[in-house]
């Protein structure tokens, strides 16, 4: 089987435009999460960050949503020589809700602004690609969901490398929906705590470049993917399982898969979205699975939780925190409030290890896990 | 690996076509009224239906056509997985829903608006567990989604797997729904671009 690499990287956050300067933000403890003009709490880029950046093509218009992705795109592709334009690219972009901001109760231009496909095609367009973009849409796990089907893409011989992009923004659209379900938290969220209740929203773009290329696949600065697979919850639509079952079938699917014991896993990176089901089905998932061995930790208390970048973006930092033998901590837990003990922190734990788990879950009863590793 | 087209549904134009042959025809032109219409044709008694949007309602109709008589088949609803795309997302419902938050913002509505969310209705009903995605592209792009299915199989992430496009937006509408297994059980096609592409026509 092919072995395919992640080459390259991009965060573009609240805590910063680079990935290195989202992984010191967080080592350094710092959250991007404050509190908004209407009482919520959200990780939101600052303006001034976006205006930086400069585009080549003064002609036409992008929105903020597009600005994000093209930001992250170019600076991951900066670092590497893989290129848009070549036929063996594909890009992969992942969101649930693009330039949802741009929809209005009445005279929306469809399919222009709102069509999730015409998005990718303005970006595919900016770097002048190669080939025709395909977007993941499937809630939550799409950043994990879009990785996995980036390795496959890969696997298939059609293509040797994936540039895959998670977008997704903070708008009035998404936080009055989650509003609507009591799912928002008046603080800072509480990921596995006892007294978490709810999730604070983030916007994010993250980029991760994909290659089979034995050059970089042999480079032992690189972590390789593991196996990843999906599963789906069967039991409801906006609440998860109460057993955890179905994610632990994707993980112990993975594990399989990917040929690695339990106890060889360095660390969890959870979704942890801090609602009270969410962490407790996780948290009995991941014993269903008997990896509780592993430290946890969920990165939504310094990045929100940024949706169709969410996986994307824990991927890279966890692969940073990985590649520097790092277990990161759990901003905003204190005390464990799930019904299985798990192995959380509060502080950057140093740990020798060569594989981590991602895990994600999200609306529809979906889950995703993957395995990352270092080189042999 | 071999692979068999095992049941096909494809509905538009008030009709729904199962294996080639009309299934079910309705004179009503406006799609909520189409749907209700098969709910009342299908004779079975499932309450989610009627809190669903008429994306999920269209799936979830493709989705009992599809697998009328052959529910058996699926050995094992753990490796059954589900592969859907279309053109414009929950865009439908993301209107409806905007249109709620000028009074008060209805979780019920927000909830749809998540194209996936057809995947989750048609795995309750089911009972299937397996691999999960929705995919956004402006039309049915029948060779991807060919040769993402065979990549599936290959990697040994299914054993089953439901694969198609669940479109709809204001009045337009269209599914088309194949189920893929190993063996030659039902409409026993061989999966091929050829044989989703006429049973699409």
């Amino acid at each position: 089987m092919k072995r395919i690499c992640i080459h390259s990287t991009n965060v573009l956050s609240a805590l910063g435009k680079t990935t290195s300067e989202n992984f010191a933000s967080v080592l350094n403890g710092d959250t991007g999460i404050t509190r908004q003009e209407d009482g919520s709490f959200s990780s939101i880029i600052p303006p001034e960050i976006l205006d930086e950046i400069a585009f080549s093509n003064p002609f036409t218009a992008y929105s903020r949503f597009e600005k994000m992705a093209i930001h992250s795109i170019k600076e991951a592709l900066q670092a590497s020589e893989i290129r848009m334009d070549d036929p063996r690219t594909i890009f992969i972009l992942s969101t649930t809700k693009g330039n949802i901001d741009l929809l209005k109760t009445e005279g929306n231009v469809y399919p222009s602004d709102l069509s999730l496909h015409a998005t990718a095609e303005k970006i595919t367009l900016y770097f002048q690609a190669e080939n025709r973009p395909l977007v993941v849409s499937t809630a939550c796990i799409s950043g994990l969901m879009a990785l996995i089907v980036g390795q496959r893409l890969i696997r298939s011989g059609k293509y040797d490398h994936a540039v895959v992009c998670g977008v997704d923004l903070v708008s009035d659209f998404v936080t009055s929906g989650f509003r609507s379900f009591l799912a928002l938290s008046d603080r800072q969220c509480k990921p596995f705590d006892a007294t978490r209740n709810g999730i604070n929203l983030g916007e994010a773009a993250a980029t991760v470049i994909l290659s089979n290329d034995k050059n970089l696949t042999e480079n032992s600065d690189n972590i390789m993917l593991g196996e990843g697979a999906s599963s789906n919850d069967a039991n409801h639509i906006s609440g998860p399982s109460r057993t955890g079952e179905e994610l632990s079938l994707a993980i112990k699917n993975v594990l399989r898969k990917s040929k690695i014991k339990p106890e060889e896993i360095g660390f969890i990176s959870a979704h942890g979205t801090a609602t009270i089901y969410n962490d407790e089905m996780e948290a009995k998932a991941f014993q269903l699975s008997n990896i509780t061995q592993s430290p946890v930790n969920s990165l939504k208390g310094y990045f929100g939780h940024t949706l169709g970048a969410a996986g994307l973006l824990e991927t890279i930092i966890s692969a940073e925190a990985l590649k520097n033998d790092l277990v990161l901590p759990t901003m905003g837990w204190e005390v464990s409030g799930v019904s299985v003990p798990l192995k959380l922190s509060r502080e950057v734990t140093y740990q020798p290890m060569r594989h981590f788990i991602k895990t994600s879950s999200g609306f529809g009863g979906c889950n995703a896990a993957m395995i990352f590793s270092k080189q042999n | 690996m071999s692979l068999y087209i095992t049941s096909a549904v494809i509905i538009r134009n008030q009709t729904v076509r199962k294996n080639g042959s009309v299934a079910f025809q309705s004179s009503e032109t406006n799609v909520h009224l189409f749907l209700r219409a098969i709910y009342d044709y299908l004779e079975v008694s499932y309450t989610r239906f009627h809190k669903m949007d008429a994306l999920n309602k269209l799936g979830w109709a493709a989705a009992e056509f599809l697998l009328q008589e052959i529910e058996s088949g699926f050995v094992d609803k753990e490796s059954a997985g589900i592969v859907l795309a279309n053109k414009s997302s929950s865009l439908d419902t993301d209107e409806r829903f905007l249109e709620s938050t000028k009074s008060v913002a209805s979780p019920a509505l927000f909830v749809y608006t998540l194209p996936n969310i057809v995947l989750g209705e048609i795995c309750i009903r089911h009972g299937l567990k397996g691999e999960n995605t929705f995919f956004v592209t402006p039309n049915f792009d029948i060779t991807f989604m060919h040769d993402y299915t065979e990549q599936l199989f290959e990697s040994e992430a299914v054993n089953a797997c439901i694969i198609g496009w669940a479109e709809q937006y204001h009045e337009q509408y269209e599914a088309a729904f194949y189920l893929v297994q190993k063996s030659s059980m039902g409409l026993q096609e061989p999966f091929t671009i050829k044989a989703l592409e006429k049973l699409y026509e």
